[in-house]
């Protein structure tokens, strides 16, 4: 019975999550349609040494950076926060991860705590500045995104720092159960996050900050504590992204690593269904979001349109999916349908 | 403000609690250059001063642009993309299309304007977040950068060298040798002054600090809420392009991957100038001595030699940290002052 009612239970969030991001959703069947007519192999999915390869697996192992660091970017977004800190975070956990495994000869799981101990530390920085000082949480963040690549860049001295550690490149480049590692690890990041909000209070805590902190507060909801915690996981996710990052390429590169992925985490998320408002969230949206994005990316690849130019037409879509979503952009929508049954009527 | 002169008891002195950022603005900036003067020779020079001006004109009129937005209650993140849009535009025009730079520089500020516009409209109309837009615009006017041109121009034009670079600057018998202030600097000043102007004197200006304080308010009041959102991105997209014909005119090149992350130091320089992040509070004064303090810790790491110019980032950090502590404790000394006022 307990877990009829879960399923259940289950299947109506996820429902309601997929209404949430039909936006997004319809976008993503459109691009993946899109790629079929006019891209040839799009679809293909091959087994080659217990490796998937393919252009769907490459959009996903790609999409996976953005998608964890959207993960974390959510819970703080449902708090009526946003942290742009995450590019700079990412630098810094690639550069700490790099330059005690070169410089000072650590063996590669020190490395990798550091690294996550360091994020978390300055996810919890965030967090302090946003409940303690009671900054803004644009405010809060914006000073680790001034200071933290320069941070980064005096850990590695301003050198991009490379190394040949077969452990570490294996969180870029391997793989775990025939899916590279990226994926794997937003699959665990994603699991995390949705058992700690979805089985325990804590989602219903996190929404309500979001809705109204001062309410909540008085209700006896520990909004302090729920704003700390996440910040902190979104520094966590921030510093996981970053491993994959500097693994991908071998080297912690404190100018470039992490570089606009704020705003390609935040979009994720408000693509995703997730109102910037606060008080309601949706982590399978802001997955579907982040992966919408690099599909995107991958075909405008595919169409040969430079790196450089991509963000245009990005910017484009994000805009084109945040009207539909707007109160505004809805209220015309049914205003064009009722219209319509006016009409044939 | 008169009444509460009246009601004052104690004598007052003739700064009020909103003057304490600027003033502390102030007292930074002169310990930061006397610093500079203390420990390196040849620091109080014209010299000195000249370059501060020169080689931070763009970010100044970047920083008055934001000034604008922020007393609004808003943010604009696309201040360094339309900058590198601007720069590379005229530079194409010029040199691939044979249009005269002037033209080209007004063609610049035109599509900087209707750029601002647009996100304005975006803002109010759709009632979508600011930072949500002016993110996407980042990324559009980047990439649109890069569809004009994918790499730097230099602009050789005769009229940009000689007439703009070199007649309308101006030489001061300053300093042993004199120093030539180029008509950048000339820009960079009317800039401010005609924004303290307008902020200060005009109706839209007063209308700037009434939407920061309180749009709701303002709405009710009867101001022109919507228009003044729409005006404000578009003044900031304006000056924006403008900052970018400067860094044009500056490096003698339009690039369309320059100016990255320029929109930061804008808004550091604007934090560090007093202006308050939520709005309503302000002055275009505090700006110009936040963009002086950001271009003054630049220019002793370039003294000091051995400090790589990142430094820079993150004083810039914890000033912006600095202030805004500072703020918090003055908010927190005016309440409770008001709770004991209240209980007397």
């Amino acid at each position: 019975m307990p877990l009829q009612s879960t399923m259940i239970e289950l299947s109506r969030h996820i429902v309601r999550t997929l209404l949430g991001i039909k936006w997004a959703l319809l976008a993503l069947a459109l691009l993946l349609a899109f790629n079929a007519i006019f891209t040839d192999n799009f679809f293909e999915i091959r087994f080659q040494d217990g490796h998937l390869y393919g252009t769907l697996i490459d959009i996903l192992n790609h999409g996976s950076k953005v998608a964890i660091v959207a993960v974390g970017m959510t819970l703080v977004i449902a708090t009526a926060g946003v942290d742009l800190s995450v590019g700079a975070i990412v630098a810094i956990s690639g550069a700490v991860a790099a330059s005690l495994l070169v410089e000072r000869g650590a063996p590669w799981y020190v490395a990798i705590v550091a690294a996550l101990v360091t994020s978390l530390a300055l996810g919890l920085w965030n967090g302090a500045l946003v409940v303690w000082l009671r900054l803004q949480p644009i405010v809060a963040t914006l000073i680790l995104m001034v200071a933290g690549r320069g941070v980064a860049q005096l850990i590695t001295d301003g050198r991009i720092i490379t190394f040949e550690d077969s452990h570490l490149a294996w969180f870029g480049n391997g793989a775990l159960f025939a899916l590279p590692v990226p994926v794997t690890m937003l699959a665990l990041v994603a699991g995390v996050g949705a058992l700690l909000t979805r089985r325990t209070a804590l989602g219903m805590f996190i929404e309500s900050v979001g809705d109204n902190e001062q309410a909540s507060r008085l209700a006896g909801v520990p909004d302090r504590a729920v704003k700390l915690f996440v910040y902190t996981f979104c520094g966590l996710c921030a510093g996981i992204a970053g491993i994959i990052e500097c693994s991908y390429i071998k080297a912690a590169d404190a100018n470039n690593a992490g570089q606009l992925l704020e705003l390609d985490a935040i979009l994720a998320v408000v693509i995703g269904g997730t109102s910037l408002m606060g008080g309601r969230f949706f982590i399978l949206g802001s997955i579907v979001g982040a992966l919408l994005m690099q599909a995107l990316t991958k075909t405008l690849y595919m169409l040969d349109v430079s790196a450089d130019i991509a963000p245009a037409p990005k910017a484009i879509a994000v805009v084109l999916v945040c009207l539909l979503q707007s109160p505004a952009g809805r209220e015309l929508i049914a205003r064009w349908r009722s219209r319509r049954r006016g009409g044939s009527a | 403000m008169a009444q509460q002169e009246k009601g004052g008891q104690r004598m007052r002195l003739p700064i009020g609690r909103r003057d304490i950022p600027l003033i502390a603005t102030a007292i930074v900036l002169a310990g930061v250059y006397l610093f500079g003067v203390l420990t390196y020779e040849h620091f109080a020079s014209w010299a000195v001063v000249r370059n501060l001006l020169v080689d931070n004109a763009f970010l100044g009129i970047a920083a008055v642009g934001a000034t604008f937005v922020i007393i609004s209650g808003g943010i604009d993140l696309s201040v360094g993309s339309v900058m590198a849009f601007a720069g590379i535009l005229i530079a194409k025009l010029v040199e691939h299309a044979g249009v005269h730079p002037l033209a080209a520089i007004l063609i610049a500020l035109m599509a900087g304007v209707l750029f601002g516009t647009t996100q304005g409209l975006l803002i109010w109309v759709f009632r979508l977040p600011p930072f949500l837009v002016t993110l996407a615009g980042l990324f559009f006017m980047r990439g649109a950068a890069f569809v004009v041109h994918s790499q730097s121009i230099g602009v050789r034009h005769e009229f940009v060298a000689t007439t703009l670079n070199e007649t309308l600057s101006l030489r001061l018998p300053l300093g042993s040798r004199g120093i030539v202030l180029p008509v950048t600097v000339f820009i960079l000043l009317a800039t401010f002054a005609i924004a303290w102007f307008v902020l200060r004197h005009v109706r839209f200006g007063r209308t700037v600090y009434a939407l920061g304080d309180d749009a709701q308010a303002s709405a009710l009041m009867g101001l022109p809420v919507g228009r003044a959102t729409v005006q404000v991105y578009a003044v900031s997209g304006f000056l924006s392009a403008l900052a970018g014909v400067v860094f044009m005119l500056y490096q003698q090149s339009g690039d369309p991957a320059s100016c990255k992350g320029l929109e930061l130091d804008a808004i550091a320089a604007v934090v560090i100038g007093g202006t308050l992040l939520t709005g309503g509070i302000g002055s275009v004064i505090g700006t110009l001595l936040g963009v002086l303090i950001l271009g003054l810790i630049q220019t002793l790491i370039t003294f000091q030699g051995d400090l790589s110019s990142w430094w820079t980032r993150i004083v810039a950090g914890v000033l912006v940290l600095l202030f805004l502590v500072l703020q918090r404790a003055l908010d927190a000394l005016a309440v409770s002052a008001l709770n004991t006022s209240e209980e007397s």
